[in-house]
């Protein structure tokens, strides 16, 4: 007896063990939902947030000038293990940049060039960042130009740097001018077969010297060929001198100005095309950004402003931007290798980070007591190297998404190129130099306008639908509505796209007076069938059980539809010539798209339909009947019963359907990226197509790059969608919930 | 008047037209796409035109109807057409396909009905349908046998012929697909297996010659394989048909690109309804061609439906799992509140948002982690860190949750809680309850769930192409090779083809009818699946209305 009890609590103990551990499964389950919906939203975030963690730059490691002679030119390598110096006593010194396990301290030498058939006091130059090339001239005019270079090899699996040093052009020096003068300035720009330098020579003479090379067939070796031009100018005081890298401008800084010189084809006449004048202002630097469009010129103060050419009433002219405040008079600048970003040094320490389109100063900091000598980026732009006063530093920057910033995204930008600011989305083209132009402004007025035109056709549809189902149809009629709408819910949006795209736009574009016509007629004919209804002899009516009126407007809308089509024809020779589509570009002077906003706004509003639909229904079929029998009893109309009293109360779950058919509509993706031509335009025209954000994401997304931060502004787009959508379903779920309470009360 | 407008009753018509134009719509759709799917299956009549030509040049056009419409003689004259006639008046135009890809500069052309000179049937005239340049219309003359005629009656002997090469060209897929893919298969686990051992170090010299000799031996077998493959490739040349075309020129075809011969012109309605039941069912059992604009969609149909019902496994039990805990476990707190919120933006979010989630999250981050862990010999090739059938069935499952809670809540709400407390009175615990008790009870909403999940994913196309849907994909997700089901793999999916096939095809003309049919089977499917769910939901409300009472 006392082991049966005994067993029997045995096995109730299992069995409430088995009772808490499904407790907790369950429990946990229900809260994985939570974690789901709390995971994408994190994770999205995780993924957005590089882009908008602050820029930093810090100095790591500082050590004595490595090597002999004077600093002329710094560099460092794309891994940042090995930094190098030109200097005047013509080598080339090799050290390590920083602490990287390689046997080395930071400021170790690890090989010198040295030069040779250069004399005297030399001077540096470096050509457009991106090609690592330097040419150094000597005190006959002469240069020669080098490149550090560095073979990997993987000795025991280990990678291992070497340097040497190249010679683009040959070991010889180049004569660059024919006078044999020394130079003070030069500047020196190469292609694959033309070099060309300009430069100023001690006696003032401003000279361009383009070399041509053919390459000799039997050694395979490029012969060079140099031609000379001298340019007659007034000045003797040039300060600085630029040459673009594709070698059709040269900039020229003396005083406060600056002279544009078209050298494209200098024997045909080097010809000055502008003078961009700061007035009183001095100007202490100059440089190129990347892709060689844009000129930063920094003046006395420590203004920094932004050039490029725009297209204006004369031709293609300079203008000024931007400006940018470095802090303090500028000493140095240096520009990114690849995106369009610049440092500016001040004459008393001071480095500044900049990033031309992002119109920000990114980050400013004192890293030197005195005037900074020389300062170069590394190639992918994570650190700089920095001399000042015998020392050199390894500064460390972090810095990937400079292009995009809050007011990049959201603001009208000037891009280089373009006549004027404006918002602009192009992430990718086929050029190289290209500057990806991330507005999030223009695909996101294309979603707007998408859900809007889609609410325009869907809501009165949709609302009016709902409000007959629930409170006039007949309940038998009502048993087949409901799941055809359920049916209409659950078509595929990929299938509602493809029709609207392949069938519906070629119908509308070839029937649009019928289209425009079925709006007219459609009420009209719906209000003239209720007229004759009216109007039968009363037995007839009374065949007809009440709450079937729908039905019976079946075949009239059926009716109407074709008779819309059939007269299209006629209306279009009528009233448009003939020609809709050739009338409403030519005489209204809108551009005509195939697949447009309307064409979107029929096939997407047919997606929301049966979303507002059901939500909306439910509210008014809610309403307590005895609110409806009061009104009723009370003598109002049906009608009246209706606006009056059913409405009004159920107006939050309208709402509520209102907000959930926008989030759709806001989100959907198939829809528009086939009914649409992908156009990020900004034009209400319901002519016109737009590209909205979700079509964007699913257009671009699998060509992004992982971590570039085109692919995080991506993220960012579905991170704007998650929390658009987001609020709406949080504010109808909220609306609803309390309309459930009210209802459940009366 | 008045009154009757006063009465409101016009409103009330108003609003019931705007259900009828719903309804209209709806089924206007469903027709539509039934019709112009179905009619594709169809064999056409295939006509033969005398055209004049503005420079009054006659020619023979033939081919199918594709498509008509009017245009008015004003549009035509605008177009730099010279017609008689006002120009309000309307001509009828045809879209005639008149095949024959390689010998003219378009298989599409429109023709005015002014220009027809006569227009008939003939007799004997064969649509060819080929595996290369789309279909050929023409009037067969001879069948050659390694270039002489075969005696007989042509279509028998063709027929013959055209089962030869069919039987052929199955060999050699087989042989192409099974032994040489298989061999592929090994080659590459050979390769992975020994980039493994020299990760781990443990590739000795033992192991290097084991490896060379299974290549070898493989090696061996391939090369064994591919002269029976040449073999049978060589078989497949020896025939070819003589068919005359349509500038009267006679053309010679090889018989290994010809797929099919009818005579639509011949056939009785009868035996173009038998041929329209052949045509469905290569369109549902055979591989597509021609980047995708010709045959069928087998490997679409399959990837579409494997990966959904992966997706079912993995939704399910813990769509229901959250769902017992909203409906039995969770008490009215604010957590309670938070998860239904949770629940409700689930169902909101927009499906591009699953996509990118999964590819970032699901690829990219647990598929990354995978491949380090597991299949560090394959990289830097990603195994599963990149898209594929594993992470779209994920992602659907997320993207799904919401509907089976949903559904399995609203089946849990509608058993009456005297069965409950009858349960929980006799003694059972709460689990008991809910294990014996309330879920055989809520089993058919469970399936309502399902079924409306399935249908919800199986339509689902755009978080797909982030996360594993291809145009083309080699290799089904599921083979002969071991483990025979291959998860890392991309797919093909019905609604995916329609969106690429539709917009992405070079050749959309020739395209559209094939989207329509695959349309058409995939609002077959999930309308099915619909209409299988609302019955089962109503059924259920049904029965628990009577246990109520």
């Amino acid at each position: 007896m006392a082991d049966s009890a005994h067993n029997l609590l045995a096995a109730s103990r299992v069995r409430l063990i088995k009772d808490r551990i499904a407790r907790y499964g369950v429990t946990a389950g229900g809260v994985m939902v939570l974690v789901a919906l709390l995971l994408i939203f994190f994770y999205l975030l995780y993924v957005v947030f590089p882009v908008f963690r602050p820029v930093t730059m810090e100095q790591h490691e500082t050590y004595a000038v490595p090597g002999t002679g004077k600093t002329l030119a710094l560099g460092i390598e794309e891994q940042n293990e090995i930094g190098f110096r030109l200097t005047d006593d013509a080598s080339v010194v090799f050290f390590a940049a920083r602490q990287a396990n390689k046997g080395f301290n930071p400021g170790d030498i690890v090989s010198v060039e040295q030069l040779s058939g250069l004399t005297g006091e030399l001077i540096v130059t470096m050509s457009t960042p991106a090609s690592q090339t330097y040419a150094i001239a000597d005190e006959q005019g002469q240069a020669l130009v080098v490149r550090p270079d560095f073979r990997v090899t993987f000795p025991n699996d280990v990678r291992q740097l070497t340097p040497f040093v190249s010679y683009p052009l040959g070991e010889e020096p180049l004569q660059v001018d024919q006078q044999g003068q020394p130079l003070k300035h030069f500047v020196f720009e190469r292609g694959e077969t033309e070099a060309t330098f300009a430069a100023v020579t001690a006696d003032n003479r401003l000279i361009v010297t383009r070399l041509l090379g053919e390459e000799d067939f039997m050694t395979e070796e490029i012969e060079w060929q140099a031609e000379y031009y001298a340019i007659r100018t007034q000045t003797h005081d040039i300060d600085q001198l630029l040459i673009t890298p594709d070698h059709r401008m040269m900039f020229v800084r003396h005083a406060n100005l600056v002279d544009v010189y078209d050298i494209s084809q200098p024997d045909a006449g080097i010809s000055r095309l502008q003078t961009l004048d700061f007035g009183n202002t001095k100007l202490t630097y100059m440089d190129l950004l990347s892709g060689a469009s844009s000129i930063m010129i920094a003046e006395q103060g420590g203004t920094v402003s932004q050039w490029f050419q725009v297209l204006t009433e004369q031709g293609r002219e300079f203008t000024r931007i931007r400006d940018f405040d470095a802090g303090g008079n500028v000493s140095i600048m240096t520009s990114e290798f690849f995106r369009r970003g610049f440092m500016a040094g001040t004459t008393d320490g001071q480095l500044s980070l900049f990033h031309s389109t992002g119109d920000t100063r990114l980050v400013s900091k004192q890293l030197a007591e005195d005037s900074i000598d020389q300062i170069v980026f590394s190639p992918r732009a994570d650190s700089a190297l920095l001399q000042e006063a015998g020392q050199i530093s390894y500064v460390d920057i972090y810095n990937p998404h400079p292009e995009v910033t809050w007011s990049a995204l959201w603001q009208e930008v000037w891009y280089e190129g373009y006549k004027e600011p404006d918002y602009i989305w192009q992430s990718t083209s086929g050029s190289d130099d290209f500057e990806a132009k991330m507005s999030l402004v223009p695909i996101s007025f294309g979603t707007i306008k998408a859900a809007f035109y889609a609410m325009l056709f869907a809501v009165p549809l949709a609302l009016a639908g709902a409000i007959y189902t629930a409170y006039f149809m007949a309940p038998e009629m009502r048993t087949y509505v409901k799941p055809t709408v359920e049916i209409m819910e659950a078509l595929p949006t990929v299938i509602l796209g493809f029709l609207a795209g392949l069938w519906l736009a070629p119908l509308i574009e070839g029937n649009l007076p019928g289209v425009m016509t079925l709006l007219i007629v459609l009420p009209a004919g719906f209000l003239a069938a209720a007229w004759g209804f009216h109007k039968l002899p009363k037995n007839i009516k009374q065949r007809l059980p009440e709450g079937w009126d729908a039905a019976v407007l079946i075949p009239v809308v059926i009716f109407l539809g074709w008779f819309s089509f059939a007269i299209s024809p006629t209306l279009e020779m009528w009233l448009m010539g003939g020609d809709a589509r050739g009338y409403i570009t030519n005489e209204l002077g809108i551009s005509f798209d195939q697949r447009n906003s309307l064409v979107v706004g029929i096939a997407m509003g047919f997606a929301v339909i049966p979303t507002i639909f059901s939500i909306a229904e439910d509210a008014v079929f809610s309403v307590p009947r005895h609110l409806s029998n009061g009104s009723l009893a009370l003598g109002a109309t049906p009608w009246q019963t209706l606006t009056r009293v059913v409405l009004l109360t159920a107006s939050p779950g309208i709402f509520s359907a209102v907000m959930m058919g926008l989030g759709r509509a806001v989100g959907e993706t198939m829809i528009v990226l086939m009914a649409t031509g992908n156009t990020p335009l900004m034009d209400w025209s319901i002519f016109q197509g737009m590209r909205t954000l979700s079509a964007n994401i699913a257009v671009e997304m699998p060509e992004s790059e992982v971590g570039s931060s085109h692919y995080r502004v991506l993220f960012l787009s579905a991170f704007v969608l998650f929390i658009v959508t987001f609020v709406f379903n949080t504010i109808s779920e909220f609306v609803r919930q309390r309309l459930r309470d009210k209802y459940s009360n009366m | 008047m008045k009154t009757w407008f006063k009465s409101g009753s016009p409103w009330v018509w108003m609003t019931a037209g705007t259900v009828s134009i719903s309804l209209v719509a709806v089924l206007g759709l469903l027709l539509l796409i039934a019709w112009r799917g179905l009619i594709y299956f169809w064999p056409a009549a295939i006509y033969q035109f005398e055209v004049r030509d503005q420079l009054g040049n006659v020619t023979t056009v033939v081919g199918e109807i594709h498509d008509r419409e009017q245009v008015t003689v004003l549009q035509l004259r605008e177009s730099g057409r010279e017609i008689d006639g006002a120009p309000t008046d309307l001509v009828t135009r045809y879209l005639v396909k008149t095949g024959n890809r390689e010998f003219v500069d378009l298989d599409f052309r429109w023709i005015l009905e002014t220009d027809i000179i006569s227009r008939s049937q003939p007799t004997n005239m064969a649509r060819v349908e080929r595996t290369k340049n789309g279909n050929f219309y023409g009037q067969i003359e001879a069948v050659l046998e390694q270039g002489k005629p075969v005696a007989g009656d042509v279509a028998e002997v063709l027929e013959q012929r055209i089962a030869r090469v069919a039987e052929l060209t199955d060999g050699m897929a087989d042989i192409q697909h099974s032994d040489i893919g298989g061999i592929n298969y090994k080659l590459e686990k050979i390769r992975l297996r020994e980039r493994g051992d020299e990760l781990r170090d443990r590739l000795t010299q033992d192991r290097i010659d084991d490896y060379n000799a299974q290549r070898e031996a493989l090696r061996t077998e391939y090369l064994g394989y591919e002269k029976e493959l040449f073999a049978l490739r060589e078989e497949t040349e020896r025939d070819s048909v003589v068919i005359k075309d349509m500038r009267g020129e006679s053309v010679s075809i090889s018989m290994k690109y010809v797929l099919d011969v009818i005579y639509p012109n011949d056939m009785s309605v009868l035996a173009k309804a038998g041929h329209w039941f052949i045509e469905v069912g290569k369109f549902i059992s055979s591989e597509p061609r021609e980047a995708n604009t010709e045959g069928g969609v087998f490997p679409a149909i399959f990837g579409t439906v494997f990966m959904v019902m992966l997706m079912a496994v993995v939704v399910t039990p813990f769509g229901v799992v959250a769902a017992i805990y909203l409906h039995e476990y969770a008490g009215k707190n604010a957590l309670t509140k938070i998860i239904r919120t949770a629940v409700i933006n689930l169902a909101g979010v927009p499906s591009i948002v699953y996509g990118v989630f999964g590819l970032g999250f699901f690829v990219y981050v647990m598929g990354g982690s995978i491949d380090q862990l597991f299949y560090p010999e394959a990289l830097p090739s990603p195994t599963f860190g990149t898209p594929g059938m594993m992470w779209s069935a994920l992602t659907l499952a997320i993207l799904t949750l919401p509907v089976v809670i949903v559904s399995t809540e609203e089946g849990l709400s509608r058993i009456p809680s005297t069965v409950r407390q009858g349960s929980l009175a006799l003694g059972a615990t709460k689990a008991e309850t809910l294990w014996r008790i309330i879920l055989p009870m809520a089993s058919p909403a469970i399936m309502t769930g399902l079924i409306l999940a399935v249908a919800r994913a199986a339509g689902e196309v755009a978080p797909l192409m982030l996360v594993g849907v291809v145009k083309m994909a080699p290799t089904l997700p599921v083979d002969g090779n071991f483990p025979f089901i291959h998860l890392d793999r991309k797919f093909m999916h019905l609604g995916f083809h329609i969106y690429d096939v539709g917009f992405q095809s070079p050749n959309v003309e020739a395209a559209r009818p094939l989207v329509y049919a695959t349309s058409f089977l995939l609002v077959t499917v999930i309308v099915g699946l619909n209409i299988t769910a609302i019955g089962i939901r109503n059924h259920l409300r049904e029965k628990y209305r009577s246990l109520e009472h």
